[in-house]
């Protein structure tokens, strides 16, 4: 009940953001008669609607994680979001060692068989993506790769 | 015969040795993909665009590869759903209901040969039907003018949130998520922003890829993070495998109904196979009554679902492919495959690159020889498959969601989003709110305001120029009423007990 209505309050709350961006829209004179606010503003309308509905009849309670694995959940959107970061100066090697590692953890704590799956990944994902596929992909960090 | 000529220079263009590796390749990772719980059809195809489109395919190459892991993975659901009484992906579901049963009495190699015969039945016929159907409707899609397109799609969303999904409301803000999202970028026709905030990155707008990829494959890993990977392998063992000539003969009445009954909710938009294999299962189980033994084990409850979630995935490519609208999650999917490749589906598609449909008609007929061959004889590989642990599996898949994505733009911000997406996905799946729509959203978003504008423009500014033809009154009609319809039919169609799962799309 309760998460259905608190989403329903967010969309509909996105929706009335929404459209009132939409009057933000530049439209120039040379415009055609819908312009480029209409349909945004259609898309908001329907969607605050949506956003009601979920608040009025809203569906029975999912059932959420315990909040260990709250924090694991949070943890990898950490390490997902450094990989992101790392994947362009770092190369690939490293980063995917390390990050494939930290996901195969999250999914089941055992370190050794997660540092053994972590640099199998890395080593057999770059020889699969740059020679059997082809892709440009650079092994170690720039500074080494000189 | 000119729909027979143009399937003999399909064929020409799709039986060169590297495009028959691609597709031994394609269907191989495809089963792969169908068999492991988890990992459906839309996340296996939507992995594999940014990594085909990276290893520079050329159009047809890349439709011969995709294609044959679609097709690869409605074949391959079934392995875990017998084996596993898991449905490897959601149109797999109705295959547990007796396939399991069959699996403890013993008979998992019978079970296995006749799904896989069953698949092969459904979806070759639906090939067949695809190249009938696809040419009729492409002619008839000429008639379409933007207020046609406009009331298309519409229907598209109307159906696929009434039939897709429990709840309306869900579903009519899942394709509002993905519209809004749609509208960010330059506009158009004025090439003013919008919704950019000033951002460079996205003036381009959202990239569907790195959604889709986001909201499947990386929204997959939270899921497992959560259930502890407790999907994953059991020990799995399969005794000799014999054809087993009686059932098969027993049940080739069901494959063929189930595979009419599959290629038509296939067809329809928004229906696709989850609702294929469902029907199909359902109407063979009233059809046969008590001279069937329907969820103890039956050999024809496991052939009716699997034609008939074969025969959809071959139906839903009609729609697709002639008028540019998905029917499913897989398909739309697909659709984003075809607009990153620079094709534009449509009838237009059948004129001006006809040897991209055909050939890509032909590599499908190519993909299901190779996926019987494939299923059958030698699915004791696949059983295999089933053994890799979700802690090797799930970094596997966050890894080549990255590099796909990382090589298709070089760019952090896309890798950023993507991880967005990602947690966007699980949320609205553990809210139960379904995430096609929003991947439709994005794909259509665009297209759907080009049709109103084109058509206010032609009016005038006349908005019931939308209303004006008898082809869009049709549209309009069918869309209100696919959306409201399964309001009242929820309470008459119960779905039986299947076990659950973290269902993604078909």
């Amino acid at each position: 009940m309760a998460s259905d209505r608190i989403f329903g309050l967010v969309v509909a709350i996105l929706a009335l953001a929404y459209l009132a961006g939409a009057f933000q829209i530049q439209t120039s004179f040379l415009s055609d008669p819908v312009g480029p606010r209409v349909f945004p503003m259609m898309i908001a309308v329907v969607g605050l609607l949506c956003g009601l509905a979920m608040l009025w009849k809203p569906d029975a309670e999912p059932e959420w994680p315990p909040l260990p694995v709250w924090m694991k959940m949070a943890l990898t959107v950490v390490i997902l979001t450094l990989y992101a970061y790392m994947l362009a100066p770092l190369g690939f090697l490293i980063p995917t060692a390390l990050v494939a590692a930290g996901v195969s953890y999250m999914i089941a704590p055992q370190p050794a068989k997660a540092a053994i799956t972590g640099i199998c990944l890395s080593v057999g994902l770059f020889v699969l993506f740059k020679y059997a596929l082809g892709l440009g992909l650079v092994a170690l960090p720039r500074a080494l790769m000189g | 015969m000119d729909t027979i000529s143009n399937l003999v220079m399909g064929f020409g263009v799709a039986l060169t040795p590297f495009t028959l590796l691609l597709a031994v390749v394609g269907c191989f990772l495809g089963t792969m993909f169908g068999a492991l719980p988890g990992l459906g059809p839309a996340n296996g195809v939507a992995i594999l665009i940014p990594v085909a489109f990276t290893m520079g395919l050329d159009a047809t190459q890349s439709l011969v590869l995709l294609t044959s892991v679609y097709y690869g993975t409605m074949y391959g659901g079934r392995i875990s759903s017998i084996l596993l009484n898991i449905p490897g992906d959601e149109p797999a579901m109705m295959t547990t209901l007796d396939g399991f049963p069959m699996a403890r009495q013993g008979r998992a190699g019978d079970a296995l040969v006749i799904s896989g015969v069953a698949s092969f039945v459904g979806s070759f016929l639906a090939t067949i039907g695809l190249v009938v159907m696809a040419p009729v409707l492409a002619s008839i899609a000429y008639l379409f003018g933007p207020a046609e397109y406009f009331a298309l799609y519409l229907l598209a969303f109307c159906t696929l949130g009434g039939v897709a999904s429990k709840n309306q409301a869900k579903a009519a803000a899942a394709a509002c998520l993905g519209l809004g999202i749609a509208m960010i970028g330059l506009d158009n026709s004025t090439g003013l922003p919008r919704y950019t905030g000033g951002n460079m990155h996205l003036m381009d707008g959202v990239d569907f890829l790195v959604a889709i990829v986001g909201l499947f494959a990386i929204s997959e890993i939270f899921i497992f993070i959560e259930s502890h990977g407790r999907n994953s392998a059991i020990g799995v063992t399969l005794g000799k495998l014999t054809i087993p000539w009686q059932d098969l003969k027993a049940s080739t009445g069901t494959m063929l109904r189930g595979t009419g009954i599959g290629f038509v909710a296939g067809v329809l938009p928004g229906a696709g196979a989850s609702l294929g294999s469902f029907m199909a299962y359902m109407a063979e189980k009233s059809i046969l009554g008590s001279r069937g033994r329907f969820g103890q084990g039956d050999p024809r409850g496991v052939a009716a679902p699997e034609a008939g979630n074969n025969a959809a995935a071959g139906g839903a490519m009609v729609p697709m492919l002639t008028l540019g609208v998905p029917g499913s999650g897989t398909t739309a999917v697909m659709l984003a495959l075809l607009l990153t490749l620079n094709i534009t589906p449509g009838p237009t598609l059948f004129r001006d690159q006809p040897e991209v449909v055909w050939g890509l008609i032909a590599s499908l007929f190519i993909a299901n020889i190779v996926l019987l061959v494939m299923n059958v004889p030698m699915v004791k590989l696949f059983v295999r498959v089933l053994m890799i642990p979700a802690w090797v599996l799930l970094p596997m898949v966050t890894m080549i969601s990255f590099v796909g994505i990382y090589s298709l733009s070089g760019s952090t911000f896309d890798l950023l989003l993507m991880v967005v997406f990602g947690v966007l996905g699980y949320f609205l799946r553990k809210l139960d709110v379904p995430t096609v729509p929003v991947i439709l959203g994005i794909l259509l978003g665009s297209n759907m305001e080009d049709s109103l504008r084109r058509a206010m423009v032609i009016s005038d500014g006349d908005w019931t120029f939308l209303f004006s033809t008898p082809i869009s009154i049709g549209l309009w009609i069918a869309a209100i009423a696919g959306f409201i319809a399964p309001l009242f039919l929820r309470t008459v169609l119960k779905k039986p007990p299947v076990p659950a799962m973290e269902a993604n799309e078909d």
